[in-house]
């Protein structure tokens, strides 16, 4: 896929080390380690049950992990410690430096709102107080995410499936994140509106040189969108590496058994 | 003269666990080096191993031993034992692969898919495009199909395209698999000549070609690959 200068010498924006998670008895998460540099996909692949939604959940702070630690570089250049950030300091990372686009638009909009102010809201959460600049800025994203400019006013309840995603992407975006999350961002949605979104995310990840840890069943996508993948089952990372080499030369069990299982069309 | 591609006593061995682990060793003891400016062809019978060397040499298959020497940058980079990250750098800037087959997006045109490779490397929108406009041209894609994805071309065109995509780029590696599969006889003498210019332009190249025309007009050195056949 086009992307941008991967750099060879540049610092990992993320890095988790021995990240784990037990709900009681049972181990959501063992032991997972990474690095994720500046301008790269990775896609977490597994079935339901493997892990994959708990180990975004600990990667973007929003679960405290039972052991191991994410650590996150900040604009200014230094490495944080996720647990060792406030709360306000976490909010307001995922207000600019961070999006996260859910499964489920209603998740990640604001439903009864219009879309410019889904989308403007973000910005007036970063300091912006002048309401043209914020419905131009706006406009400007809904345009990119292929959304009629006509329906700025509509709430995104009076919206399709399809056209509630791309404003959510578009509501992540604006503020010009470095590292986006997306949880199952195509499930849910019909091949065809799925095949248009998908397009859309391939050409914005790749003009804004955006991170993403994307979090799919679906190894179509994770073959469309990523770098990089791991393949997850019973909590743990069981392969890992470039995405064409893991599809086309998997080399665990449960990896062949996943690529295999595509019906192709 | 230094080689650009140095490969020493790569093996590949596939496991088939889904049916029991039986292990299919595919080619061991491969080595081989390709100089800047030479076209060199595997030759051996189907199912002997060429797409798989010529998957390991673009790192899409892994390798159980051995070296993948690649020189990228002015440095000898094992692709064998690289990151992904340096596997991925070394695809843009280095190593070109034009498949068999198309893998195209949907709703792409097909002169961005051909534009795309040069637009990534930093060239303009209007300079990329015009060269997959000549390019295109060059292997008779009619300009009124450019504005459309190529998902719906005949099997011919869909190659062609894939063509232009792999020969529009300044690579200095470039991976040819069965590049003249399935086109006519003009269009293959379209291929020739281009292989030819990226001779001159001293890309190193390695192709698998079945037709033994072609073949002949191609190239340089001949590697049979049924010397590297693995002991089952």
């Amino acid at each position: 896929m086009a992307d941008h200068d991967l750099l060879e010498n540049d610092e990992p924006l993320l890095v988790a080390t021995s990240l784990s998670k037990s709900f009681g008895r049972i181990a959501a998460c063992r032991d997972v380690s990474f690095s994720l540099y500046p301008g790269e996909v990775l896609a977490i692949v597994g079935e339901s049950g493997s892990g994959k939604s708990t180990l975004l959940q600990l990667l973007s702070g929003q679960l405290a992990a039972s052991a191991g630690h994410v650590s996150y570089r900040m604009r200014d250049g230094v490495a944080r410690d996720l647990a060792t950030l406030g709360e306000a300091e976490r909010r307001f990372l995922f207000r600019t430096d961070w999006g996260f686009v859910h499964q489920d638009p209603a998740q990640g909009l604001r439903m009864a709102v219009s879309a410019g102010a889904n989308v403007g809201e973000r910005l007036m959460a970063v300091g912006w107080n002048h309401y043209g600049r914020i419905r131009d800025t706006a406009s400007d994203w809904l345009t990119r995410v292929e959304i009629d400019t006509a329906r700025i006013d509509d709430a995104p309840r009076t919206y399709s499936g399809g056209m509630r995603q791309r404003l959510q992407i578009a509501r992540n975006l604006v503020t010009e994140p470095r590292l986006v999350f997306m949880d199952e961002p195509t499930g849910g949605l019909d091949v065809s509106v799925q095949a248009r979104l998908l397009d859309l995310l391939r050409s914005l990840v790749a003009e804004l040189n955006l991170a993403v840890i994307i979090v799919t069943h679906d190894l179509a996508v994770a073959r469309l969108l990523s770098h990089r993948v791991m393949v997850m089952k019973g909590g743990r990372v069981i392969e890992t590496g470039l995405t064409d080499q893991v599809l086309d030369d998997p080399r665990e069990p449960y990896t062949q058994l996943l690529v295999s299982s595509i019906l192709p069309p | 003269m230094t080689a650009m591609i140095d490969i020493t006593d790569a093996k590949k061995t596939f496991t088939m666990h889904l049916q029991g682990g039986i292990e299919l060793p595919v080619v061991s003891g491969v080595t081989f080096q390709v100089n800047p400016g030479e076209c060199v062809v595997l030759s051996g019978p189907s199912g002997a191993g060429k797409s798989s060397i010529l998957k390991m040499i673009f790192g899409n298959y892994r390798c159980d031993s051995g070296r993948i020497g690649i020189r990228h940058r002015d440095a000898l980079i094992d692709l064998a034992s690289a990151e992904p990250r340096q596997v991925l750098n070394v695809r843009r800037s280095t190593i070109g692969y034009v498949s068999q087959f198309l893998r195209a997006v949907p709703r792409v045109a097909t002169i961005d898919v051909v534009a795309e490779p040069l637009i990534v490397n930093g060239a303009s929108r209007a300079d990329a495009q015009a060269r997959a406009g000549e390019l295109l041209q060059r292997l008779n894609i009619p300009a009124r199909l450019w504005q459309l994805p190529p998902a719906t071309f005949s099997g011919g065109e869909q190659q062609r395209v894939n063509i232009a995509r792999g020969f529009i780029s300044d690579l200095p590696i470039l991976l040819l698999d069965e590049p003249t599969a399935s086109l006519d006889a003009a269009n293959r003498a379209v291929v020739v000549e281009l292989v030819a210019e990226k001779k001159r332009q001293g890309v190193a190249m390695v192709a698998i070609v079945h037709d033994d025309e072609i073949r002949h007009l191609i190239a340089d050195r001949i590697v049979d690959v049924t010397s590297f056949a693995a002991a089952a």
